[in-house]
């Protein structure tokens, strides 16, 4: 166990290694605020939601069940589905932290935990103390903010020809982050072939017209993931190591 | 949207808080079966993918610009370009595709 008195478990450097985290997240948020917008939110609802989710993808879907009137049902289950992968994260980092973290700091900071939070702090060659975390999770939840407001203020008031061009932007984001990931996993590649192939016939075969296009998105992913996992043969490379080998990662 | 928005935004965070917080407070295990982890590591990418396709195509920037903005993004992104350099230059490239006479 380390303790507080380690340097590496600090509040400062915490915020320090926040630094790079806080800048990516300016970029994706500020694409996020765009689209919010583009989906029928206000710029003010656009950083509500960003403030009380710190989510990429799972805010998108989201943002876009709003904008179409969606079931509430819709919305847990796509959040469930979209952000699974936090709780997992969660499980592991819970591991790695120090006995300065009571189940109050827990139940606080477990909000901050984002692929890069999660990945940062597994990195990092000392225990997880409650102020490394805080510190951590600081700079790139304002940046998530300010960069959702950037992007949602812009997005109101700039023309509409350049406000639907700017929300493709993290459409492309979405494909920088996955496309690399598959030239390193065939496993993965084929997941994402899958998605792509599912996701196309539940929108656009007739007899699934009664699935939602957000309900098909989940139901694409599970199916594609699942297959992947479970019925293709073992691959000698895991999913892990074939991510952790990803520069890009999304939040 | 009008109220029903204060109620969307409370069971999307509730639902997102409790995916993270619930497992940091209670649990302590690893998960050891492999494919199960295999599992929860292909969700993200098939989840962004199913999101951006066909999504990407039917925006309101259009089909145009978006098949220029998809063919873009996917040549940087291969090229191992950063988000930002990938999401700017799929912005410029639909932008250009939308003052095209098609």
């Amino acid at each position: 166990m380390a303790n507080n008195s380690v340097s590496g478990n600090t509040w400062a450097r915490g915020v320090k290694d926040g630094v790079a985290i806080a800048l990516g997240y300016l970029s994706v948020s500020f694409s996020f605020g765009i689209l919010a917008v583009s989906c029928g939110l206000n710029w003010w609802q656009a950083v509500l939601v960003s403030v009380c989710n710190l989510t990429s993808a799972g805010q998108v879907a989201g943002v876009g069940i709003m904008g179409a009137s969606g079931s509430l049902m819709e919305m847990i289950i796509s959040q469930l589905v979209i952000n699974i992968r936090y709780s997992l994260m969660s499980v592991s980092l819970s591991q790695k932290t120090d006995s300065s973290m009571t189940l109050f700091n827990r139940a606080l900071l477990g909000f901050g935990i984002t692929d890069e939070i999660f990945g940062v702090s597994m990195a990092a060659d000392h225990d997880i103390g409650k102020h490394y975390l805080s510190g951590l999770i600081f700079l790139p939840f304002w940046g998530w903010t300010l960069g959702t407001l950037l992007g949602a203020v812009l997005g109101s008031i700039l023309p509409e020809r350049l406000t639907t061009s700017l929300s493709i932007g993290i459409y492309g984001m979405f494909i920088a982050i996955v496309l690399p990931v598959t030239r390193k996993s065939k496993r993965i590649l084929i997941v994402v072939m899958m998605s792509v192939i599912l996701s196309l016939i539940l929108r656009y075969v007739s007899i699934f017209s009664f699935i939602s296009g957000n309900f098909a998105t989940v139901i694409s992913a599970v199916i594609a993931a699942f297959i992947g996992a479970f019925i293709l043969p073992d691959d000698t490379k895991s999913a892990t190591e074939a991510t952790q080998l990803s520069s890009n990662k999304e939040i | 949207m009008g109220n029903k928005f204060w109620i969307y935004l409370l069971v999307m965070a509730l639902t997102t808080y409790l995916i993270r917080s619930v497992p940091f407070c209670l649990f302590r295990q690893k998960i050891r079966n492999k494919k199960l982890q295999n599992f929860f590591d292909y969700i993200p990418y098939a989840v962004l993918t199913s999101m951006t396709v066909p999504a990407i195509f039917t925006s309101e920037a259009g089909i145009v610009s978006g098949i220029a903005a998809f063919a873009v993004a996917c040549i940087l992104a291969y090229k191992n370009k950063s988000l930002l350099i990938v999401a700017v230059f799929s912005v410029l490239v639909s932008l250009v595709a939308g003052f095209l006479p098609l």
